[in-house]
């Protein structure tokens, strides 16, 4: 369903006036370097990785939000990069965005059914008292009952959780074909989350969805995602079906992230294989394997060359030189 | 003796359309050299607590009665120049957000300086100097960057020199608000270990503040959940995962995912909290709790001793 | 919107609109005095046909100069025309100029300020150098100029005014549109597939009306305040029309031969519709800024 080949996306730096002056070097900050995935209808795909990895660039490069600096993107066979004005536009009811902020993403001064009903009418679907009658609908298949209340009230009149809610009814409202979770439950209260991610994958089986997960919650993304792929520093560093992935991981970055993570379980023996230091600058990105320096298994070769994306295992894929 | 002992603590907020109790009469204590884990969602007063035990609850905020003692200190009633010289030298404080709890114009070595001169005017400026790059190097930051300012550092490190500066003075007690919540997994492992480690090497009385179990888990002896201002259960940090006894607790432990267990189903808690403003009789989780019968809806339950822990629940008292 | 009557909906929105605002301390006490003031002001002008004891421009109606008294309670000036009268009428002028100008930042100010910011780039840059360019000016200098080329009348006042004051329209919603448009619920507009004009209309218009809203009352303020300079040094309207600003500029002549009160209580008034609209703007941002807080 969705193709992504070679996609990079780069944003120049800002210099200074006296630096414009002086140098004629352009920085750039690698935000997208080159990553290739595919997703299938139906699946419930997860780009999981820590700031500056790339993978909300990536998301809003899918969703055409931001133009891409090379590669393509195919959505159904159809080249996104090709859309334009109207044809964009109507082509945006099939692929839909639920936002990490719900507080954010709702204007404080628009009430929540009408919010939820612009995506309607902005795409020209049925005359208003219809429009109307699928909202309060959705309202109540995201649990927002009774519509006829919900649909009056303001964001601010709400609670977390319902706030999103109401930005997956919006999400939902055009039956997209493909839904972009960017963080859904990062700023949701914990004991709701569970909820929230059992409504999405109820709706996903009701009406026949393909997700796209965004993600630095490892635990989250291994609750509810079928397929993974880690993201680092602009890189895809291993890919591949959840079990795989996160129960033998190849990449020892995928390690690492798997043993930081904090469990909810004093007894548990932890091995911690924590990498020294910090995420480097995108904008320098280190030569060769991206993660070398910080690598416990890094040797000489993974500062000079950069490692392909290859299957070490059947379909599960890692960028390293020496995969665990 | 415990080396911070809250007892009955009421704090309010006080707003034109209500007053509401941040923190309804929480009592606990810390022992030297323990950790406590101050765990709860948002809204559910853990914030207020800390900053009170400071004496730092923002207007409209007010504590309004019980008692805290820090090794001895009346902290609600001692005067305000013995409050201004407990914060720093006897408690060190982490807020939430290390973004902004920097000053961006002052390099990390100045901000050390004032921190040491504050408190200890005698100090020549040498020795405070070579206080600060010490701590630096116990916390992983290298000794030259002290001439830095902090926009050049990243969140990690941002962090970690509010480690420093908190622990500048060689306080007693830490209170860390949220610690990790701004950063990324791989650092948010760094600190919690560089906490651990510090915590051993000076024989810190730690308390953590977190919506995190995770980072609980790890970290902290005892543990107390707090819901809508209130304790809802305080024990071992053992006891409490093992054998919860609240049913938020039981429900909060349950909605965690964790990733080492295969198939977990992971349940959630139906409704919210309540508006503070407007509480419900009897007890405030009641109107979520499955296991809610009469007597929760008109009484509050006491924060009573069970087995070894303490629980505010009716299920658990039998008087 | 949803469907309800406007008449039922004024009243029911007045009363707890008055209670809240009450109840928002300061602030709201500012708007509600402001708006008190500015409402009594404008009454009274509307009614002053009806209260004046004589006719405001008539000539020689009493002595020339005469202080206040029981039959003049504010006194006459040198063409013998009733001070009560003027006071009451003058201020049906400073009231329209002040609308118009008003009228005319918000049908030019606002479309501009919106679509510049919006669209970015040549067009937001080009936007930016005029505005600030004419806000470079000092307003009152600008005024005179303007005006002195326009000449007299209400619609030239209110037009020169209304240049002076077209950019602080335009920086005050440039500065609040580039921050909205990042915002997420801006890009979920995009991503339903809303054409720019449906993301302008309906959600960057509605959080910026807010601060609009302030600016337009200062607006008023500076109205009054300028349309009386403007008067007073003779480039707003002819003597024949009731105005503040005319006894403002004879009062002063007459101060020097202990005429005091022809000064006085035109300048009283203008001060205090001057006040009245501050209030009410200063109440206003005070209130829409500090709720961002909560």
């Amino acid at each position: 369903m969705l193709a992504v080949t070679n996609l990079r996306k780069y944003f120049p730096v800002e210099k200074s006036f006296l630096d414009k002056l002086l140098t004629s070097q352009k920085n750039f900050v690698r935000a997208v370097d080159d990553i290739s995935f595919s997703m299938s209808r139906g699946d419930i795909f997860g780009l999981v990785g820590e700031s500056g990895s790339g993978k909300s660039t990536t998301a809003k490069l899918c969703l055409k939000l931001i133009e891409p600096t090379s590669g393509t993107i195919l959505f159904e066979g159809v080249d996104l990069a090709k859309l334009r004005g109207e044809e964009l536009r109507r082509f945006r009811r099939n692929m839909q965005l639920i936002f990490q902020d719900p507080t954010a993403s709702l204007s404080p001064r628009i009430r929540v059914g009408d919010a939820i009903r612009h995506a309607l009418s902005f795409q020209g679907v049925g005359t208003a008292s219809e429009q109307i009658e699928r909202t309060k609908a959705m309202l109540e298949r995201v649990g927002l009952k009774p519509s006829s209340s919900f649909y009056d009230r303001f964001p601010h009149q709400l609670s977390g959780g319902q706030r999103q809610r109401v930005v997956i009814a919006r999400a939902l409202v055009l039956n997209p074909r493909l839904v972009i979770a960017d963080e859904p439950i990062a700023m949701v209260d914990v004991s709701v989350r569970a909820q929230i991610l059992e409504l999405m994958l109820e709706l996903k089986r009701e009406f026949d969805l393909t997700y796209l997960f965004i993600t630095h919650d490892l635990a989250m993304a291994n609750y509810v995602c079928r397929r993974i792929a880690v993201m680092y520093l602009g890189k895809i560093l291993e890919t591949g079906p959840k079990e795989k992935v996160f129960e033998s991981p190849l990449h020892p970055y995928t390690l690492a992230l798997l043993s930081s993570i904090p469990v909810p379980d004093p007894k548990a023996k932890l091995e911690r294989m924590i990498p020294k230091g910090e995420i480097p600058s995108p904008i320098n990105p280190p030569k060769g394997c991206r993660f070398h320096p910080r690598c416990r298994y890094a040797q000489t070769v993974c500062s000079e060359r950069e490692p392909g994306l290859e299957e070490i295992r059947p379909s599960h894929h890692a960028a390293c030189f020496f995969p665990r | 003796m415990p080396l911070l002992d809250i007892q009955s603590l009421v704090v309010e907020y006080r707003t034109p359309k209500a007053n509401v109790k941040a923190v309804d009469r929480v009592s606990l204590s810390v022992e030297k050299g323990h950790t406590l884990g101050l765990v709860g969602e948002s809204g559910c007063g853990k914030s207020t607590l800390g900053l009170s035990i400071v004496r730092l609850v923002p207007p409209p905020g007010r504590i309004v009665s019980g008692q805290i003692t820090l090794d001895g200190i009346n902290v609600v009633r001692c005067s305000n120049e013995k409050i201004r010289r407990v914060r720093g030298k006897r408690v060190g404080y982490i807020f939430q957000d290390p973004m902004t709890s920097l000053n961006p114009v002052k390099k990390i070595r100045d901000h050390f300086v004032e921190m040491i001169n504050t408190h200890e005017p005698g100090v020549s400026r040498e020795d405070a100097l070579k206080r600060a790059s010490d701590m630096l190097q116990n916390l992983g930051i290298l000794p030259e960057r002290i001439d830095d300012f902090p926009h050049q550092f990243s969140g990690g490190m941002r962090q970690r020199v509010m480690i420093g500066l908190a622990l500048a003075l060689n306080p007693d007690l830490l209170i860390a608000d949220e610690p990790t919540t701004s950063l990324d997994v791989i650092v948010e492992a760094q600190i919690i270990e560089l906490l651990k480690h510090l915590k051993e090497a000076l024989d810190l009385t730690l308390v953590l503040i977190t919506h995190n179990i995770g980072i609980v888990a790890e970290t902290a002896d005892r543990v107390a959940v707090m819901y809508a201002g209130r304790i809802a259960e305080l024990g071992e940090i053992g006891d409490l995962f093992e054998k919860p006894m609240h049913p938020y607790t039981k429900a909060l432990l349950n909605s965690v995912p964790n990733i080492t267990k295969k198939d977990q189903i992971l349940s959630w808690i139906p409704g919210a909290p309540p508006d503070l403003a407007d509480v419900p009789p009897g007890c405030l989780y009641h109107p979520r709790c499955p296991f809610v019968f009469d007597r929760c809806k008109n009484e509050g339950p006491q924060l009573l001793k069970h087995d070894n822990s303490m629980v505010a629940c009716h299920l658990y008292d039998k008087r | 919107m949803s469907s309800e009557k406007p008449q039922g909906r004024i009243l029911i929105w007045f009363l707890p609109a008055l209670t809240g605002l009450v109840r928002r301390g300061l602030a709201g006490w500012a708007i509600l005095i402001g708006s008190a003031i500015v409402a009594v002001v404008g009454v009274i002008t509307v009614v002053s046909p009806w209260i004046s004891p004589y006719d405001p421009i008539a000539i020689n109606v009493g002595p020339i100069l005469s202080p206040p008294s029981f039959e003049f309670p504010l006194g006459t000036n040198h063409l013998g025309q009733d001070m009560l009268s003027r006071v009451y009428s003058g201020g049906a002028i400073m009231f329209q100029v002040a609308i118009l100008s008003v009228i005319v930042c918000l049908v030019v100010g606002v479309p501009v300020g919106l679509y510049a910011s919006y669209a970015g780039g040549h067009i937001d840059q080009l936007a930016s150098f005029v505005m600030d360019s004419i806000y470079a000016f000092p307003g009152l200098v600008l005024a005179i100029a303007i005006a002195a080329m326009l000449g007299p009348g209400v619609v030239n006042m209110a037009l020169s005014i209304a240049v002076v004051y077209v950019p602080s329209y335009f920086r005050i919603i440039r500065s609040q549109v580039l921050t909205i448009k990042e915002l997420p619920y801006v890009e979920a507009a995009r991503m339903m597939g809303a054409k720019g004009s449906a993301i302008l209309l309906s959600y960057i218009l509605p959080n910026v009306i807010a601060s609009i809203a302030a600016i337009a009352t200062i607006n008023f303020a500076d109205a009054v305040l300028t349309a009386a300079g403007l008067t007073f040094v003779g480039l707003g309207l002819p003597v024949s029309t009731p105005n503040w600003g005319w006894d403002l500029t004879y009062g002063r002549q007459l101060l020097t031969s202990g005429a005091w009160w022809v000064i006085t209580f035109p300048g009283l008034m203008v001060v205090l519709l001057a006040l009245g609209f501050t209030l009410m703007g200063e109440g206003l941002s005070e209130l829409l800024n500090p709720r961002l807080q909560k």
